[in-house]
């Protein structure tokens, strides 16, 4: 071998130990979520942890680490966020793909570009400062800290990857499709909901997926605008506590490697897999679309 | 006009209204904070540490601190993400394992920041002994980064036509060659523009940080990478939510809000327009 | 046809991309400073032929040559053969006229840079030299800082022979070279092949009957992987042996 295969096949290796290295730490969140996670078990029944309700670490006789409060508040805000957010996404979307003009086009894409960039952190501000006495006025409620603030805060959140994730899907329909449709007499409005997303109904299927993995696993928004209540939630306009803000909340206040610590990788480890086969499917039939139109 | 034409208008209305009511979330947004943080912010505001049991002063020490460990985050995922995207995109064998791992990776990306928290805290926290640290927000910000970045430059790989590396090796290059001098020039504008957004993303987040090493108040600027730090995102959560007097310091939070937002929106807005130059090059 | 030493020697080659089979047991010869054509229907195989010359399908996955070609005797499947030599030695000018997105100048040179060589005197000259052996010397000599991309695309066409030139190769392979281009600067680039064959073995692949007829002195016919028939260019056209030949030539299918 000469000097040239060898530096050739040198180059080789180190792009493939680096690619290997990034490959090892993301397989690594898994395995040091799960080593954390599982110890929790040793203390609280499993059984406990998925049907009963009472998450109290701090109990004084006997703590209890129910994980149904959460995971309904979880639910609650995500479905809530979901009905603000997937018709006002695809309705967007329908927009900038099928009736704005290029120009609007060219404005609008960057402005959800920059709506995705915000931190959440300033939109859970907004949620305490804004949305919050909006809605305390409009309740009768003390501070408006609840589900729905968090619903809406994790909309705006999730709006971004929703629209442009439709866009995509709805841009993808060849446009055979709506020549067709037109052809056959249909105006452009009757193309739009009956050929066009319906084509694309998959791919929008996939983006509102995708919008959902976003806002169950928010953290800083829920953390300041839904009240963190640790009970089950009632209503729409209790103030529910996720499990992410558990998290958030929690970690920073207890041990390292005590049962509460090891119980809170667990809601983690249920985050994680939640989040990503949410992910994996919508990753998948997204894929699936886009070249079932190609 | 016939019934038709009528539930067309009405219906393009609703899809207009749609996307006039996401601009009016943005232009809520900072319209709001710019109108009640402007005030605030002041050279003093942007120069100084806080005062008076955070009542007063500025955010100095967060801007220092939010700067120290996006460095670190970029040191991290920069070279590593754009190093795997090369392997997966030019050297990688295309089989079920390479696709595999690429998914993953994709679907990395969209794990809830306070699980990659998690993750820092058990392995740089604990494993490595960095306890909390601008280091180990650091690096849990930049493993949080590296699937974004990974698949962001593997994009910009892809988009450099194949006929340039076919024709550098049909010249008598070899594979790296052909990479360093036909394909890495193309594609390295498009890899840092990536590599910005998710920078950008980085510098914004709360939930990785709040266990990893951000820290409520310090007197004085971090002298070690092993430091605690005071973060801008942090800022404004402690600020919103944990001072003991959140309506006194309102203006405070407004301020920090201001300036948060306006480095995420600086950085982001130009490497759009980064990539819309670029994107302009290449139809011509 | 001529008695020469062959330049190239295509003994019972077989070639796979994963199960199926594209080329089934060609076997051939090529003679030095001759232009040979492939011709045959597309999707015949002849692409991936000129292809295994350079060893440019090293770079499809699953795809596996077997049985034997020759340049000069070597076997350029051996293990011990670089295959970045190989390509050294056998330059390729594509379907698509694909010149870099750099200057002009800079498009020649390449090959020059990347073969190690830094002497910018014998860059400039080898540069000029090639682009006279493309006949693109006087179109481009006041412009060689221009990107490359601003020349029309038979322009092109003709760097992209430039920059193969330009490292000197001994046998230059085209994939259907005028096929992205105008009738003019295709009889630009036919004058050329036919320019070239005095120095260098030419193989073309073209899927233009009479561009065949009219450049090339021996003709290899592939259908479906198979080699039909393969002699001179003159006896091929005009008193082919096989019927399936006849048939394609005739235009009665492809």
């Amino acid at each position: 071998m000469n000097k040239r295969r060898l530096k050739e096949k040198l180059i080789e290796w180190l792009f493939f130990v680096n690619g290997m290295i990034a490959v090892l730490v993301l397989v690594g969140i898994f395995i040091l979520l799960v080593r954390n996670a599982f110890p929790g078990f040793k203390e609280v029944s499993f059984w406990e942890f998925l049907t009963t309700s009472r998450w109290n670490p701090d109990a004084y006789d006997k703590e209890t680490y129910g994980f149904l409060a959460m995971l309904a508040s979880t639910g609650m805000t995500t479905i809530g966020s979901l009905l603000i957010a997937v018709p006002l996404g695809v309705g967007t979307a329908a927009y900038l793909s099928d009736v704005a003009s290029h120009r609007v086009r060219e404005i609008a894409k960057p402005l959800i570009e920059i709506l995705a960039g915000i931190p959440s952190v300033v939109i859970g501000f907004l949620g305490i400062v804004l949305v919050g006495p909006v809605l305390a006025k409009l309740t009768g409620t003390y501070n408006g800290l609840n589900a729905i603030n968090g619903s809406i805060l994790l909309a705006v959140m999730a709006l971004p990857t929703i629209v442009s994730l439709s866009e995509d899907a709805l841009n993808s329909v060849p446009r055979s499709y709506e020549e067709a449709s037109l052809a056959l007499g249909a105006n452009k409005w009757q193309t739009v909901i009956k050929v066009k997303i319906p084509a694309a109904a998959s791919g929008i299927i996939a983006a509102c997926m995708l919008g959902m993995g976003r806002a169950i696993g928010e953290t800083m928004t829920v953390l300041m605008a839904t009240g963190n209540a640790p009970d089950f939630p009632q209503n729409l306009l209790s103030s529910v506590k996720t499990m992410t803000a558990t998290i958030a909340i929690e970690l920073g206040e207890t041990a390292y490697f005590s049962t509460h610590f090891y119980m809170l990788f667990t809601v983690g480890l249920v985050l994680f897999i939640i989040t990503f086969f949410i992910n994996l499917i919508s990753d998948i039939i997204f894929h699936k679309h886009m070249k079932m139109l190609k | 006009m016939n019934e038709k034409s009528i539930k067309q208008v009405l219906g393009f209305w609703v899809l207009r209204l749609c996307m006039g009511f996401v601009a009016l979330i943005l232009v809520v947004v900072f319209y709001d904070i710019i109108t009640k943080g402007a005030p605030a912010v002041t050279w003093t505001f942007l120069t100084q540490s806080p005062r008076e049991g955070m009542t007063e002063g500025g955010i100095f020490p967060a801007i220092v601190g939010t700067f120290l460990v996006t460095m670190i985050t970029a040191i991290l995922a920069v070279p590593l993400g754009m190093g795997s995207a090369i392997y997966l995109n030019e050297y990688a064998p295309d089989n079920f394992m390479t696709r595999f791992i690429r998914m993953s990776i994709r679907n990395l990306s969209g794990v809830p920041s306070i699980v990659y928290g998690l993750f820092g805290v058990a392995l740089f926290v604990e494993m490595c002994h960095f306890g909390t640290s601008i280091i180990s927000a650091g690096c849990t910000l930049g493993l949080m980064t590296l699937p974004l970045t990974i698949t962001a430059s593997e994009e910009a790989l892809k988009a450099v036509p194949r006929s340039y590396r076919e024709g550098a090796l049909a010249l008598g290059a070899t594979k790296w060659q052909s990479i360093r001098t036909n394909v890495l020039p193309y594609a390295i504008p498009g890899m840092l523009t990536g590599a910005i957004l998710g920078l950008s993303r980085a510098a914004g987040e709360t939930a990785p940080i709040l266990f990893t090493g951000a820290a409520f108040f310090l007197p004085d600027l971090p002298n070690s990478l092993l430091s605690q730090f005071m973060a801008l995102p942090y800022h404004l959560y402690i600020m919103s939510t944990q001072h003991h007097n959140i309506t006194l310091v309102r203006p405070i939070a407004y301020g920090t809000a201001l300036v948060l937002l306006m480095l995420i929106f600086l950085v982001n807005i130009s490497a759009i327009i980064l990539r819309y130059r670029l994107r302009q090059m290449k139809k011509e | 046809m001529p008695n020469m030493k062959p330049k190239i020697k295509i003994k019972d080659f077989n070639f796979y991309y994963g199960a199926s089979q594209v080329l089934k047991r060609i076997s051939m010869d090529i003679q030095p400073t001759h232009v040979t054509a492939i011709i045959g229907p597309s999707g015949c195989g002849k692409s991936t032929l000129l292809r295994c010359l350079n060893r440019m399908n090293d770079l499809i996955p699953s795809s596996r040559p077997e049985g034997k070609i020759e340049i000069d005797g070597q076997d350029i499947n051996a293990p011990s053969i670089d295959v970045v030599d190989l390509r050294k030695r056998v330059g390729m000018v594509f379907q698509k006229p694909n010149p870099f997105p750099k200057s002009i100048f800079d498009n020649v040179a390449y090959g020059l840079r990347v073969n190690g060589i830094k002497d910018n005197r014998l860059i400039e000259k080898r540069v000029e030299a090639s682009l006279k052996g493309s006949a693109l010397w006087e179109e481009a000599k006041d412009r060689l800082k221009e990107n490359a991309l601003n020349l029309s695309g038979g322009q092109q066409q003709r760097l992209c022979v430039a920059r193969a030139l330009a490292i000197e190769p001994e046998v230059l392979l085209m994939d259907e070279p005028a096929s992205a281009l105008d009738p003019i600067a295709t009889a630009k680039i036919e004058e050329l092949i036919v320019e070239l064959k005095k120095k260098y073995t030419i193989v073309i692949v073209t899927h233009n009957m009479q561009q065949a007829a009219r450049i090339s002195d021996s003709t290899a016919f592939l259908m479906q992987g198979d080699l039909v028939e393969y002699g001179k260019t003159s006896d091929i056209f005009t008193k082919p042996k096989q019927k399936m030949t006849e048939e394609y030539i005739t235009g009665r299918f492809g």
